[in-house]
C-alpha cells in the first residue's frame, strides 16, 4: 500500500510541476498578482509530495519489502540499517528520487523564505524550478520508477554491493547532489533574469547565498568521496580522473567561478553577461554529469546500470534545459550593460582572470573525459585518458591560479596597484620561497615540481594571513584598535580569507602526499616487525573473525615509534581485514590506517604465503589529512560567509560597516 | 623554451603519476635492483588494467595485470629501455593501454587544446579590454576647439564673436 | 544578435549533436565502449610454441596455423562464457575446411581434461599456455576470445566475449568464406 502511495504522491506531484512551470510565467508577464503568488504554494506542495514519495521508498527499504522490485534488486534483510536507508539512493532510481527531492526543497526554500524577492522574479524563479522538476519526475515516471512491484516477491534481496556499506559513502551522494542540484538555483536566477531583461545588484545578492550553499555542498560530497575512495578501495588513491569523478568535478571548477562573479555583479554592478552565463554552464555540467553517469556511453566503477531509452531521455532533457536558456542568453545578453568601468589590473579583473583560469581548466578536464568517446565515434581509434594527461594539463592552469588567489583581494576595485599589492606581499613571497628551498634540502634537492607545491600552498595561506594583517593595520597601530578593525571586518571577509587559506592547505597536502610517500611491500610472519618512516611495526597474528554480514582474517599490528622499547605503550594497534560477504560473493579489504595530524599510517593485508606468512603493505602518506581538513574548512569558510547579515537581508542595501574601497596600505 | 617547458609538464605528470595510489605489487614481483624496480614501477603506472575500472596495472590485483607487470619487468631485466619497454605492450594491446594518450595527429586536439583555449580566451579578453578603452576614450579636439580650449584657459571672452566686455 | 553571445549556444549544439550521435551509434551496437579492438589485426600471428595438456594429442604453434584459414580460441576450464559458447565452436568444427585450434589459457589440465570428457573437444590442436605468456602475444585480455587467420598468417579479426548465433551468422560465417576463396 505505501509504495503506491509513494508512487501516486509522485504523479500529483508531475502535476503540480507542470503547473509550477505555467501559471507563474504567465502572471509574471500579465503582471497578475494571484497567479505571480501562486508559485510559492506549489513549490511548497510539489517538496511535501515528494518528501512523501522519498518517505515511503525509506519505508520500502527499512521494512525490507521485497514486493518492490527496486528493493529486491538492492537490499537484503541481513543488512544493518544505516546501510538499507542509504540503500535507497546506492541505485539509479532511487538515486533520481534522492535528486528530485533536494531540486523540489530548494525551490520550498526560495518559496518560505523568500519573502523579500520581487513578486515577479521569484515567480519566474520559481517557474524554472518547476520546469526542470518537471523534466525529471516526468524521467522517472515513465522509465525509472522505484516503485514497481515485483510477483511473486523473492524470499530475499539481492543485497547490497559491500563497498557502498560505508558510512563515508552513504553521506557521499546526499551531499553531492545538494551541491549539484543547488546549482539549479543560480541557474534559475540566471533564467528569470534573461526572461525579465535584468540583471542588478539585488539579484546578485540573492543568488551569492543559494550558490555558496551549493558551492559548499558539492565541496564536502566530492572530499567524501575521495576520502571514501583513500580509505575504502585499499589501494589508497584519492582521486583518479575517473569520468564520473570529473563528472562532479567540473561543476565545481565552474561553479566557483561563479561565486566569484556573482561578487563582481553585487559590488560593483559588472560581468554580468558572464554571471549568467557561468549559472547556465555550471547546472549545464551538472546535468551532463547526470546523463554521463546513467546513459552508458562511459564505463566507470560509478555508472549505474543502463537502459537506451534513459539515456535517450536525459539527452533530451540536457539538449532542452540548456539549449533554450543559451538560446536566450545570445538573445537578451547583449542588452545586460554593466555599470561598472574597471582597468584590467584591478580586483574585477583578477575576477576575470580567474573565470578563465577556472573554464578553461574545466574545459580540459571536459577534453579529457570526453575525447576518447568521440575519437573511437568518428573511427579515430581508441585510446584512453588517465591521470598522466590530467597531470600535465590541468596542473599547469592552476599555478597561475594559486598566485593570483593570494594577489587577487589585496587589489583595489576598479583600479588596482599591483606593485603595491606585490610589495605588500613580499613577506609571503619570502615564505613561499624558504618553504620551497626547506622541501628541496630536506629531499636532497630532488623533486622540484613537488617543492613549487609546497611554495605555492604556502603563498596562498600567507598571503591570506597578510591581508587579514594589513587590513587590521597590525603592528601598525596599537593592539586595541587593531582588535577593533578585526571584530569589525564583515564575515563575508573571514569567509573568504579561510576558504582561500583552506585552498592553500588542499595543495599543501596533495603535493605532500603524491610527492613524499613512503611504501614497504614484504611479506611479514606473524611475531616479526617492519620498519616504516619513523615507526615500527610488528605482526602479532592473524584471525578469523565475524562481522554482521561477513567472515574475516584480521591481522593485528602493534605500531611503536621507531627506536621505542617492545615493552613501551604502543602509539596504536590497527586491524586491517580481508573480508568475504557470503551473500554477494563478494571480498573486501579493509586497510587500517592511523591519522596523526602530519600523516597517515596506512596498512593492507595482502594474501598469506604457503609458509605462515602474510603480505603487508604499509605506507606512510605526509599531509594527506590536511586534503580532507583543507576541503572542510573551506567549506567552514562558506559558512562563515553564508552568516553574513547582509546576506539574509533580500533587498540591496548599501554595507554600513563594508570593506574599504582601497585595502589600506 | 618549448622543450623546457614540455620537459616540465612530463616531470609533472611523473611527479604526480604516484598519487599516493597504493601498489598492488606483490613481494615476489620486486627486483632485487632497485633503479630498475623504480623504472618498472615508472612503467607500469603509466599502463592501464584492461579489466579494472580506471586503474593502472600498479594498483591492481588483477591476474592480467600481475602478469603485464611481470613482463614489463622481464623486459627491463632483458635491457629494454623504458620506451622499449612500454611499446612492447603497446604493440600487442595497442594505444588504448596507454593511461598517457599518444601525441599523434588523432589527438593534437586533446594536447593542444587546453592550451590553445586559455590563449584563446586570453586574446579576446585582451582585445575586448583594448575595445573598450578606445571607446571611452574621448576623440581628440580639432583646431578650431583646441583654440576655444585655449582661450578658455588664457580668460578671454568666451564666444570669438563677441567683443568688448570681457 | 551580437555574434559573440551566440558562441556558448554554438559550442553546445556541436556537444548536443556530437553526444546523440554517440549514444544512437552505441546503441545500434556498432561501437562498444566496453571492448578494446585488437592491436594485431592485419598483423602476422606471432611466433609460438605450446605443448598439449596432459591427455591431448596435439599441442599448438605458429606452423600448424600457416597457410590455412584458420580459428583460434582463446578459453579455459574456469571462465563461464566459454562454457556457453562450447557448443557453437562444436558447431564450427563440423567445417573440415577450416582449422580450429584452442588456446587453454592459465588452465590446470585435469580441469580441461573433465571438462572436454564431458562436453567434447572441438580443437584439433590445443596450445597449454599455463603461464599466459603467449596470450599477451597475441594482446588476449580475457576469455574467451576468438581469432580469425587468412591463408597468409595474418589476423583478420577478433572477437573479446562469448561467441552467438548472431555473431556466427552475421559476421563469423560470411568471413571465413570470404577467406576460403
Amino acid at each position: 500500500m505505501i509504495p503506491e502511495l509513494g508512487h501516486y504522491a509522485l504523479a500529483l506531484a508531475l502535476l503540480v510541476a507542470a503547473f509550477q512551470s505555467l501559471v507563474p510565467l504567465i502572471g509574471a508577464a500579465r503582471g497578475d498578482g494571484a497567479l505571480m503568488a501562486s508559485a510559492a504554494p506549489a513549490a511548497q506542495s510539489q517538496f511535501i509530495l515528494v518528501a512523501a514519495s522519498f518517505a515511503a521508498l525509506t519505508y520500502a527499504y527499512v521494512t525490507s519489502d521485497f514486493t518492490v522490485a527496486n528493493v529486491a534488486a538492492n537490499s537484503h534483510s541481513a543488512k544493518p540499517l544505516l546501510y538499507k536507508v542509504s540503500g535507497v539512493w546506492g541505485n539509479h532510481e532511487g538515486s533520481l528520487l534522492l535528486w528530485v527531492l533536494i531540486l523540489t526543497l530548494f525551490g520550498a526554500a526560495v518559496a518560505t523564505f523568500g519573502a523579500n524577492l520581487p513578486p515577479a522574479l521569484k515567480a519566474r524563479v520559481l517557474a524554472v524550478q518547476g520546469m526542470i522538476g518537471l523534466g525529471f519526475l516526468a524521467f522517472m515516471l515513465f522509465t525509472s520508477n522505484p516503485f514497481l512491484r515485483l510477483d511473486p516477491a523473492p524470499p530475499d534481496g539481492r543485497g547490497l554491493n559491500p563497498l557502498l556499506q560505508d558510512p563515508g559513502l552513504a553521506f557521499h551522494p546526499p551531499f553531492l547532489y545538494l551541491g549539484y542540484v543547488g546549482f539549479s538555483m543560480a541557474f534559475s536566477f540566471a533564467v528569470a533574469a534573461l526572461i525579465e531583461g535584468r540583471v542588478d545588484a539585488a539579484w546578485a545578492r540573492w543568488v551569492r547565498p543559494w550558490t555558496l550553499a551549493a558551492w559548499g555542498f558539492l565541496t564536502v560530497g566530492i572530499a567524501l568521496g575521495s576520502w571514501w575512495a583513500y580509505y575504502e578501495l585499499g589501494w589508497g588513491g584519492f582521486w583518479f580522473w575517473d569520468p564520473v569523478e570529473n563528472a562532479s568535478f567540473m561543476p565545481w571548477l565552474v561553479g566557483t567561478a561563479l561565486l566569484h562573479s556573482a561578487v563582481v555583479v553585487e559590488k560593483r554592478d559588472a560581468l554580468k553577461s558572464w554571471t549568467i552565463l557561468l549559472a547556465i554552464l555550471t547546472f549545464g555540467l551538472s546535468l551532463l554529469g547526470t546523463f554521463l553517469v546513467r546513459s552508458g556511453v562511459l564505463t566507470s566503477v560509478h555508472t549505474f546500470a543502463t537502459d537506451p531509452e534513459r539515456g535517450i531521455f536525459i539527452l533530451l532533457l540536457l539538449i532542452v534545459a540548456i539549449g533554450g536558456p543559451l538560446l536566450l542568453y545570445a538573445m537578451r545578453a547583449p542588452a545586460l550593460k554593466g555599470g561598472g568601468f574597471f582597468k584590467p589590473i584591478s580586483r574585477e579583473g583578477a575576477m576575470v582572470l580567474n573565470n578563465l583560469l577556472l573554464t578553461v581548466a574545466a574545459a580540459t578536464v571536459f577534453l579529457g573525459t570526453l575525447y576518447p568517446l568521440f575519437l573511437d565515434i568518428v573511427g579515430g581509434g581508441k585510446i584512453s585518458v588517465g591521470a598522466p594527461y590530467f597531470n600535465s594539463t590541468f596542473v599547469p592552469l592552476m599555478i597561475p591560479l594559486l598566485i593570483a588567489v593570494a594577489a587577487g583581494p589585496a587589489l583595489a576595485w576598479k583600479r588596482g596597484d599591483l606593485a603595491g599589492v606585490l610589495t605588500r606581499l613580499k613577506l609571503a613571497f619570502a615564505a613561499a620561497a624558504l618553504a620551497v628551498l626547506i622541501a628541496l634540502w630536506r629531499n636532497d634537492w630532488r623533486d622540484a615540481v613537488a617543492a613549487l607545491g609546497i611554495g605555492l600552498g604556502i603563498w596562498v595561506i600567507a598571503g591570506s594571513l597578510l591581508e587579514w594583517t594589513s587590513r587590521i593595520q597590525l603592528f601598525r597601530v596599537p593592539v586595541g584598535d587593531s582588535l577593533r578593525r578585526a571584530l569589525g571586518l564583515p564575515r563575508s571577509f573571514y569567509g573568504m580569507s579561510i576558504a582561500h587559506a583552506a585552498l592553500g592547505i588542499v595543495v599543501l597536502g596533495i603535493t605532500a602526499s603524491a610527492a613524499w610517500q613512503t611504501e614497504v611491500i614484504q611479506v611479514v610472519r606473524p611475531g616479526t616487525s617492519i620498519q616504516v618512516a619513523r615507526y615500527t611495526l610488528n605482526l602479532r597474528d592473524v584471525r578469523e573473525i565475524r562481522g554482521p554480514n561477513y567472515v574475516a582474517q584480521q591481522a593485528r599490528i602493534v605500531v611503536h615509534e621507531a627506536g621505542a622499547a617492545s615493552t613501551a605503550a604502543p602509539v596504536t594497534v590497527l586491524l586491517p581485514e580481508k573480508r568475504r560477504y557470503p551473500v554477494e560473493g563478494n571480498n573486501t579489504t579493509e586497510a587500517a590506517i592511523y591519522t596523526t595530524f602530519f600523516a597517515d599510517l596506512y596498512v593492507v593485508l595482502g594474501d598469506p604465503d604457503e609458509k605462515g606468512g602474510w603480505v603487508i603493505r604499509a605506507y606512510h602518506n605526509p599531509l594527506v589529512p590536511w586534503i580532507w581538513g583543507g576541503a572542510i574548512l573551506m567549506f567552514f569558510g562558506g559558512l562563515v560567509s553564508l552568516s553574513d547579515r547582509r546576506h539574509r537581508v533580500g533587498a540591496p542595501r548599501r554595507s554600513v560597516a563594508g570593506e574599504p574601497e582601497i585595502a589600506a596600505a | 623554451m618549448i622543450r623546457r617547458v614540455l620537459l616540465l609538464l612530463a616531470l609533472l605528470s611523473v611527479a604526480l603519476a604516484g598519487g599516493t595510489a597504493h601498489a598492488a605489487v606483490e613481494p615476489d614481483e620486486i627486483l632485487a635492483d632497485p633503479m630498475l624496480e623504480a623504472r618498472a614501477r615508472g612503467i607500469t603506472r603509466q599502463l592501464r588494467c584492461l579489466v579494472c575500472q580506471n586503474q593502472s596495472i600498479d594498483d591492481s590485483n588483477a591476474p592480467l595485470a600481475k602478469d603485464l607487470r611481470r613482463l614489463v619487468r622481464e623486459r627491463l631485466k632483458a635491457g629494454d629501455s623504458d620506451e622499449a619497454a612500454l611499446g612492447y605492450i603497446v604493440a600487442r594491446y595497442g594505444d588504448f593501454v596507454l593511461l598517457r594518450p599518444p601525441v599523434k595527429s588523432t589527438t593534437w586536439l586533446l594536447w593542444y587544446g587546453p592550451a590553445a583555449l586559455l590563449i584563446a580566451g586570453a586574446v579576446f579578453l585582451l582585445l575586448r579590454v583594448r575595445r573598450r578603452e578606445r571607446a571611452a576614450a574621448p576623440a581628440p579636439l580639432d583646431e578650431a576647439e583646441a583654440k576655444r580650449v585655449a582661450a578658455l584657459i588664457a580668460g578671454e571672452p568666451r564666444s570669438p564673436r563677441r567683443e568688448g566686455a570681457p | 544578435m551580437r555574434l559573440r553571445y551566440l558562441i556558448p549556444g554554438i559550442v553546445f549544439a556541436l556537444l548536443g549533436a556530437g553526444l546523440v550521435y554517440a549514444l544512437m551509434t552505441i546503441q545500434s551496437g556498432k561501437k562498444n565502449p566496453a571492448t578494446v579492438p585488437s592491436a594485431l589485426i592485419g598483423k602476422p600471428v606471432p611466433e609460438f610454441v605450446l605443448p598439449a595438456p596432459a591427455g591431448f594429442p596435439q599441442g599448438l604453434s605458429t606452423a600448424d596455423i600457416k597457410g590455412r584459414v584458420a580459428i583460434v580460441n582463446v578459453f579455459a576450464s574456469w571462465c563461464p562464457p566459454c562454457h556457453v559458447e562450447h557448443p557453437l565452436l562444436l558447431d564450427l568444427a563440423k567445417d573440415k575446411s577450416v582449422l580450429l585450434v584452442g588456446l587453454n589459457w592459465k588452465d590446470k589440465d585435469e580441469k580441461l581434461a573433465a571438462w572436454f570428457k564431458e562436453a567434447g573437444n572441438p580443437f584439433s590442436h590445443i596450445g597449454a599456455d599455463r603461464d599466459g605468456r603467449v596470450a599477451i602475444e597475441w594482446g588476449v585480455y580475457g576469455a574467451p576470445e576468438t581469432y580469425i587467420i587468412d591463408r597468409a598468417g595474418k589476423i583478420v579479426y577478433r572477437l573479446a566475449g562469448p561467441l552467438t548465433e548472431q555473431l556466427l551468422r552475421d559476421e563469423i560465417r560470411p568471413l571465413l568464406a570470404r577467406l576460403k576463396q
